[in-house]
C-alpha cells in the first residue's frame, strides 16, 4: 500500500518563472561564499557581477512578460506567489535599480576605503525580498519578504563602519522597523483569524461569502488598520515617517538610494497587493485613510523639506512628500479595488515609483560626489561653485531636480501628472488641490539647491575644500539615470501602456 | 506655410541650439544676429501662415500639424501638435514681430556685456516658449511652453546675478510663477475629467455639454493661473521687481508678450468662460478693473524709470482682464496688440535712456534730453501719446474698445477704466515731462558726485534706433487693425470672430469716446500743470510711492510671521524630533554613550509618533467603522 502510493505531493514548480528570484539568489549566494573562502577579487568585479546579476534579472523578466502575453497569470510554488505583469513590472523596477545603485556604490567604496562584497550581496538579498513582496499572494509569504528586505537593509545603513552617523542610523532603523513590523505581524493574525487564511485568493474567497456578517467586525478591521501601520511604516508615509530621515542621512549615500528606490517599489508594491488582491471588500474603510495619510505625507513632507539645509535630509523629506503623490495614485486605485475595471490608480502608482526611483538614484549619484571624502560634505554649502567646477554635473542635477519638481519632457511630470489625473478621475479634487499646492511649496526646495550650484557666489574657504571627484562609474549611472528622466518626458507612451499593462485583470492560465 | 507651421518655433530653437554649442565662438555681436534672424524667420512663416488662412473661408480657419504622439495611450491621447488659426496666429504674428526688433535692439543694449552670447541663447528659448505656448494645439503643449517661458523669465531677471537685488526678483518671479502653474494644473484636470480629452478644440466644443460648475472650476483655476502670468491681483509683485532684468528683457517678457500669456489663455478657453456661472467672468472683470487703478495710482509716485512702466503695464494688463470678464475677447486681443507696439516702445526708449545715461534709472535725475536724444525723445512721445488714450493713436482705438464692453457690463466698472484712464494719462505725462522736458539735473548731480567729468548723455547707436522708429510707426497707425466705424473696418473682429465669438454693443459709441478723450486730454494737462508749468505742487504721497505697502506687507509676514512659522516647523523639527541625536548627540562622542542616548530620548519619541498614529488608525477602524 504505502510502496504504491506516492507518499508526498510536493507543489509543481515551474522553474522558468521562477528564475528571476533564483538569479538573484544564486549571485547573493556566490557573492558571500566567495567573500567569506575565496581570494579577493579586485573590487569592481563585485560591483559588475552584481550590475550583471540585475540586468540578466531584467533581461528574463522581458522573456516572461512575454509568456505572461502569450499564456496568461498564474500562481507559483502552491499559490503562495503570484506570477502577472504587476510582479514582473516590479521585478524590472528592482532589477534595473540594483545596475545603477551598484555602479554608484564601487565608486563610494573606493573612495571611502571600505571593503568588500557584502553590501553587493546585501543589496541582491534585499531585492529578492522586494520580488517577494510584489509577488506574494499570501500575507505569510509577503511578511517573509518584507523581513528579508528589511533586515538587509538594517545592516546596509550601518555598513559605513568609519561614520557614526550610519551605525546609529542602522539601529534606529531597526528598532522602529521592528516595532512596526510587530503590527503588521498582529495584522496579519487579526486577518487569519476572521478569514481562516493568509493566502490572498482564499481571503478573498471567505469574505465573499462572510462579508455581510463580519462588516463591522472589530477585529478584522483592528487587522486592516495593522496593516497599513506596517506598510505605512515602510513607505514613510507620515505620522510614521520619522525613521526615514534620519536613516537617509545616517546611512552610506549609496545605501540611501537604494532605500529611497527599491525600498519604496516594494513597500508600495505590497500595499497595493494587500489591498487591492487581499482586502479589496474593505476599501471603503481603508480608503479614507490612505486619503489622510496621503494629504498629511505630501503636506508635511514638502513643507519640511523646504526648511531643511542639509541636502541629504532635504531629499529624504523630498522623498516622504513623493509618497504622499504615490499614495495619492494608491488612494485611486483604493476606490476600484476588488472591481474588473481598475482605473488608473495602481498603474499611475506602480509607473510613479519606477520613475521616481531612477530620479533619485541619479540624485543621490551626485549628492555621493559632491560628499566627498568622508561622506559628510552634504550641507547645502558644499553644492556652492559646483556649476563652475563641474558645469555638465550640475546640468545633470538640475535636470533631474526639475524632474522631482515635475516640470514637463522630464519623468517627473509623467508621473505626476499620472496620479493627479487618476485622482481627478476617480473625484478626489480636494487631494488634487492639496498635492499641487504642496509641491508649488516643494519647488522651493529644488530651487534652493539651484541656486546653492549656480548662482551664490564663492565664499572664504571654498577653494580650501576637497576638489569633487567625479568617477567613471557614477557618471554612467549618473547619464543614464538622466539620459532616462528626459527619454521619457519625451516619449512616455511605452511606459504608461506598460504600467496599464501590469494593472489589468489577465485570464488565468489554464 | 500652414503645414509647415512648426517652424515658428523650430527657428528659433535652432537657434537656441546654435548659440548653445557655438555660442563663445560667434560672440559680440554675431550671436546676437544669428538670434535675430531666426526669429526673424518665425516672423516670415507666421506671416505666410497668416496669409494662407486668410485665403480660406472663415469657418475653415483652423489647421492642426501634428510633430508626434507624445503620449499615445488609451484614455489619454496627446500630441506634441501645434494649432494654427486666427488666434494663435495672431500671437505669433506679434511675438515673432516685436521679438525680433527687441532681438535687434539687444545686439546693440548688450554690447560689451561678458555674458553676451548667453543673453541670446535665453532669448531664443524664451521665443520658443512663448511661441509654443500660443500655438499648442491642447493644453499640455501649451503648458509646456508656460513653464518654458517662467523659466526664462526667471534666467533672464536674475541675469545679472551678481546684484543680489537681481537675485532676488528672479526668486520672487519663479516662486510666483509656481502659484501660476498651479493654476493651470488644476484647470488643465478638471478639463480632462469633464471633456476626456486636453485638446483645445475638443474642450472648447464639448464647452456646452459641460456642467457649469465644472465649467466655473476651469475657468477660475485658468484664471489664478492667468493671474500669476500676467501680474494681477495679488499676484503682481514679482513684476516691478523683474525691472532688475536688462531693460530688452523688460521690454519683451515683462511688457509685450509672456504677461500677455495669461489674457491669451482666457480667451483660448472662451467658450468654456461662456458657460461658467456668470460670477466668474464678473470676478474677473473686478479683479482685472480693481488691478487697473490700483498699478495705475502706484505709478503716479514712482521715480524709477523703468518701474513707472513697470505698474503702467500691470495696469494695462488690468484693462485686458476688464475688458475678458466683460466677454470682450477680441477688444482684449486688441488691446494686447497696441499694448505690445507702445509699451514695447516705451521700454526700449527707456532702455535707450538709461544706456545713454550711463545706467542711470532715477527720473529726478533726468530732464531736457530730447536735445541729446531727439530720436528717442520723439518716438518715446508716440509712445506717451498713445498709451495716454489720445486720437487716432493706436492705444486710444483699443482701450475705448474696453470701455465700451466696460459699460455694457456695468457702469461702475467703466467708471474705474475712466479713472485708470485720467491717471494713466497723468503719470505718463509725469514722466515725459521729467525726462525728456524741464531742465537739465543730470550735470548737478554728476558734479556732487564728482564722477567722471567728460559725463555727456548720448543718443543711442543706429541699431536700437531702428526698432524705435517702427514700433513708433506701429503706435501710430496700429489701431487701423480694428476701427470700430463699420463692419468691415473691424478686421481683427471679423478675424478672430471663429475663435472668440462676437460682441454686440448696442450702447452709443461716440459720446463714451468724447468723454475718454476728454479725460486723456484733462490728465495730460493736470499733469503739465504740474511738472511743468510748476502750479501746483505735485501729489506723490509715500504710500502711493511704497506701493500702498503691500510689497512691504508681504515681505513683513514672509520674514515675520511667515517666516516664524516656517521657523517653528524646523525648530520643531530640530529640538523635538532630533533633539536627542542634533543636540546632546553631537557633544557625547563614543559609540556606547551615542546609542544610549539614541535609547533613552529620540527613538522613544519616534516610537511614540508612531504609536499615536496607530492609536488614531485603530480608532478610526474599530469604533468609527467598527461596532465596538
Amino acid at each position: 500500500m504505502i510502496a504504491a502510493d506516492p507518499t508526498l505531493i510536493g507543489p509543481s514548480v515551474n522553474w522558468f518563472a521562477l528564475s528571476p528570484l533564483l538569479v538573484l539568489l544564486g549571485a547573493a549566494l556566490v557573492l558571500l561564499v566567495v567573500g567569506a573562502l575565496a581570494p579577493r577579487w579586485p573590487r569592481h568585479l563585485y560591483a559588475l557581477f552584481a550590475a550583471a546579476t540585475g540586468l540578466a534579472t531584467m533581461i528574463l523578466c522581458f522573456f516572461l512578460w512575454h509568456d505572461i502575453s502569450a499564456h496568461g497569470i498564474t500562481t507559483l510554488v502552491g499559490g503562495t506567489l503570484r506570477f502577472d505583469d504587476f510582479s514582473l513590472f516590479v521585478t524590472i523596477t528592482i532589477s534595473a535599480s540594483i545596475v545603477l545603485v551598484a555602479f554608484v556604490t564601487d565608486d563610494y567604496l573606493r573612495r571611502e576605503d571600505l571593503e568588500g562584497p557584502e553590501v553587493y550581496a546585501l543589496y541582491l538579498l534585499a531585492a529578492i525580498g522586494g520580488v517577494v513582496m510584489g509577488s506574494a499572494n499570501d500575507l505569510i509569504v509577503l511578511f517573509l519578504g518584507l523581513e528579508i528586505l528589511s533586515i538587509s537593509m538594517y545592516v546596509m545603513a550601518a555598513s559605513h563602519r568609519k561614520r557614526i552617523e550610519s551605525q546609529e542610523a542602522g539601529i534606529k532603523y531597526f528598532i522602529l522597523g521592528g516595532f512596526s513590523s510587530a503590527f503588521f505581524l498582529y495584522g496579519i493574525a487579526l486577518v487569519y483569524g476572521t478569514a481562516g487564511s493568509t493566502n490572498f485568493t482564499e481571503i478573498v474567497s471567505s469574505f465573499n461569502t462572510t462579508v455581510p456578517a463580519v462588516r463591522h467586525d472589530a477585529f478584522i478591521l483592528a487587522g486592516v488598520g495593522m496593516l497599513l501601520v506596517g506598510l505605512g511604516f515602510k513607505v514613510a508615509a507620515v505620522p510614521f515617517h520619522f525613521w526615514a530621515p534620519d536613516v537617509y542621512e545616517g546611512a552610506p549615500t549609496p545605501v540611501t538610494s537604494f532605500m529611497a528606490s527599491v525600498g519604496k517599489v516594494a513597500a508600495f508594491a505590497a500595499m497595493l497587493r494587500v489591498l487591492l488582491f487581499a482586502l479589496p471588500h474593505w476599501r471603503d474603510d481603508y480608503r479614507p485613510i490612505i486619503w489622510v495619510l496621503a494629504v498629511l505625507t505630501v503636506v508635511v513632507g514638502s513643507v519640511m523639506a523646504v526648511v531643511q539645509t542639509n541636502v541629504k535630509r532635504m531629499l529624504a523629506f523630498s522623498s516622504i512628500s513623493h509618497a504622499g503623490f504615490i499614495l495619492i495614485g494608491v488612494e485611486a486605485a483604493a476606490h476600484r479595488a476588488g472591481q474588473p475595471e481598475g482605473g488608473d490608480g495602481a498603474s499611475s502608482a506602480l509607473l510613479y515609483v519606477l520613475l521616481y526611483s531612477v530620479l533619485v538614484i541619479g540624485t543621490f549619484s551626485v549628492v555621493a560626489m559632491v560628499g566627498r571624502t568622508g561622506d559628510s560634505a552634504t550641507d547645502l554649502a558644499s553644492f556652492r561653485g559646483l556649476a563652475k567646477s563641474h558645469p555638465l554635473i550640475a546640468s545633470a542635477m538640475t535636470v533631474l531636480l526639475l524632474a522631482q519638481a515635475g516640470v514637463p519632457l522630464t519623468s517627473g511630470f509623467v508621473a505626476k501628472f499620472g496620479v493627479i489625473q487618476a485622482a481627478v478621475e476617480e473625484h478626489s479634487y480636494a487631494i488634487a488641490i492639496i498635492a499641487m499646492v504642496a509641491s508649488v511649496i516643494a519647488a522651493f526646495l529644488y530651487l534652493r539647491i539651484m541656486v546653492s550650484m549656480w548662482v551664490s557666489e564663492p565664499e572664504a574657504g571654498d577653494d580650501a575644500r576637497e576638489a569633487v571627484r567625479v568617477p567613471l562609474w557614477t557618471g554612467i549611472a549618473l547619464s543614464l539615470s538622466v539620459g532616462f528622466t528626459l527619454f521619457v518626458g519625451f516619449f512616455p507612451g511605452w511606459l504608461i501602456d506598460a504600467a496599464k499593462a501590469a494593472t489589468v485583470t489577465r485570464p488565468t492560465r489554464p | 506655410m500652414l503645414n509647415v507651421v512648426w517652424l515658428i518655433p523650430a527657428l528659433p530653437l535652432a537657434g537656441f541650439a546654435i548659440i548653445l554649442v557655438f555660442g563663445r565662438r560667434l560672440g559680440d555681436p554675431k550671436a546676437g544676429y544669428l538670434a535675430t534672424l531666426m526669429c526673424g524667420g518665425a516672423f516670415v512663416v507666421a506671416v505666410g501662415a497668416f496669409f494662407d488662412l486668410l485665403s480660406k473661408s472663415a469657418d475653415q480657419r483652423q489647421h492642426i500639424v501634428k510633430v508626434f504622439a507624445w503620449v499615445p495611450v488609451g484614455s489619454l491621447k496627446v500630441d506634441l501638435a501645434f494649432l494654427a488659426d486666427p488666434l494663435s496666429i495672431t500671437m505669433c504674428l506679434f511675438v515673432t514681430g516685436i521679438g525680433t526688433l527687441i532681438h535687434l535692439y539687444s545686439i546693440g543694449y548688450m554690447h560689451g556685456d561678458p555674458r553676451f552670447s548667453k543673453f541670446f541663447l535665453y532669448l531664443n528659448l524664451f521665443a520658443v516658449s512663448m511661441l509654443v505656448l500660443v500655438l499648442g494645439e491642447n493644453m499640455l503643449v501649451t503648458f509646456l511652453g508656460w513653464e518654458g517661458v517662467g523659466t526664462c523669465s526667471y534666467l533672464l531677471i536674475s541675469f545679472w546675478h551678481e546684484r543680489e537685488s537681481a537675485a532676488t526678483a528672479g526668486k520672487k518671479a519663479f516662486v510666483t510663477n509656481r502659484v501660476g502653474d498651479w493654476g493651470f494644473m488644476l484647470a488643465m484636470f478638471f478639463a480632462f475629467q469633464a471633456t476626456g480629452t486636453l485638446s483645445w478644440v475638443g474642450v472648447n466644443s464639448a464647452a456646452h455639454t459641460m456642467a457649469q460648475t465644472t465649467a466655473t472650476a476651469i475657468a477660475l483655476f485658468a484664471f489664478i493661473g492667468a493671474r500669476g502670468k500676467s501680474a494681477q491681483l495679488p499676484l503682481y509683485l514679482w513684476l516691478p521687481d523683474a525691472m532688475e532684468g536688462p531693460t530688452p528683457v523688460s521690454a519683451l517678457i515683462h511688457a509685450a508678450t509672456m504677461v500677455t500669456a495669461g489674457v491669451f489663455l482666457m480667451c483660448r478657453i472662451s467658450p468654456v468662460l461662456n458657460v461658467a456661472s456668470s460670477y466668474a467672468p464678473t470676478l474677473i472683470a473686478i479683479v482685472g478693473a480693481a488691478t487697473a487703478l490700483f498699478a495705475a495710482t502706484i505709478a503716479v509716485a514712482q521715480n524709477d524709470m523703468k518701474r513707472v512702466l513697470a505698474y503702467s503695464t500691470i495696469s494695462q494688463l488690468g484693462y485686458m482682464f476688464l475688458a475678458v470678464g466683460s466677454g470682450a475677447y477680441t477688444a482684449a486681443i486688441f488691446h494686447m496688440v497696441t499694448h505690445a507696439f507702445f509699451k514695447a516702445l516705451l521700454f526700449l526708449g527707456s532702455g535707450a535712456v538709461i544706456h545713454g545715461m550711463h545706467n542711470e534709472q532715477d527720473m529726478r535725475r533726468m530732464g531736457a534730453l530730447r536735445k541729446v536724444m531727439p530720436i528717442t525723445a520723439a518716438t518715446f512721445i508716440v509712445g506717451w501719446l498713445a498709451i495716454a488714450g489720445v486720437p487716432p493713436f493706436a492705444g486710444f482705438w483699443s482701450k475705448d474698445d474696453i470701455l465700451l464692453a466696460a459699460y455694457d457690463k456695468s457702469p461702475v466698472l467703466w467708471a474705474v477704466g475712466l479713472v485708470t484712464a485720467l491717471l494713466t494719462a497723468y503719470y505718463m505725462t509725469r514722466q515725459v515731462i521729467m525726462v525728456f522736458y524741464g531742465k537739465a539735473r543730470w550735470h548737478d548731480h554728476h558734479e556732487e558726485q564728482g564722477a567722471h567729468g567728460d559725463f555727456e548723455p548720448h543718443e543711442s547707436p543706429a541699431i536700437m534706433l531702428l526698432p524705435l522708429v517702427v514700433l513708433a510707426g506701429l503706435s501710430i497707425v496700429g489701431g487701423a487693425i480694428n476701427l470700430p466705424f463699420s463692419h468691415t473696418t473691424e478686421r481683427l473682429a471679423t478675424w478672430l470672430e471663429p475663435v472668440l465669438g462676437t460682441h454686440d454693443s448696442t450702447t452709443a459709441k461716440i459720446p463714451l469716446a468724447v468723454i475718454a478723450t476728454a479725460i486723456a486730454l484733462i490728465g495730460i494737462s493736470a499733469s503739465i500743470m504740474v511738472y511743468a508749468k510748476h502750479k501746483r505742487a505735485p501729489i506723490e504721497p509715500e504710500v502711493l510711492a511704497q506701493g500702498w505697502y503691500y510689497d512691504a506687507a508681504v515681505s513683513k509676514f514672509m520674514g515675520g510671521p511667515g517666516r516664524e512659522a516656517f521657523e517653528g516647523v524646523a525648530w520643531y523639527d530640530a529640538n523635538v524630533i532630533d533633539g536627542a541625536v542634533n543636540g546632546v548627540g553631537r557633544l557625547v562622542r563614543g559609540t556606547g554613550q551615542r546609542i544610549r542616548t539614541v535609547q533613552s530620548g529620540n527613538v522613544r519619541n519616534y516610537a511614540a509618533a508612531i504609536g499615536v498614529g496607530v492609536v488614531l488608525l485603530l480608532a478610526w477602524f474599530v469604533v468609527v467603522r467598527g461596532n465596538l
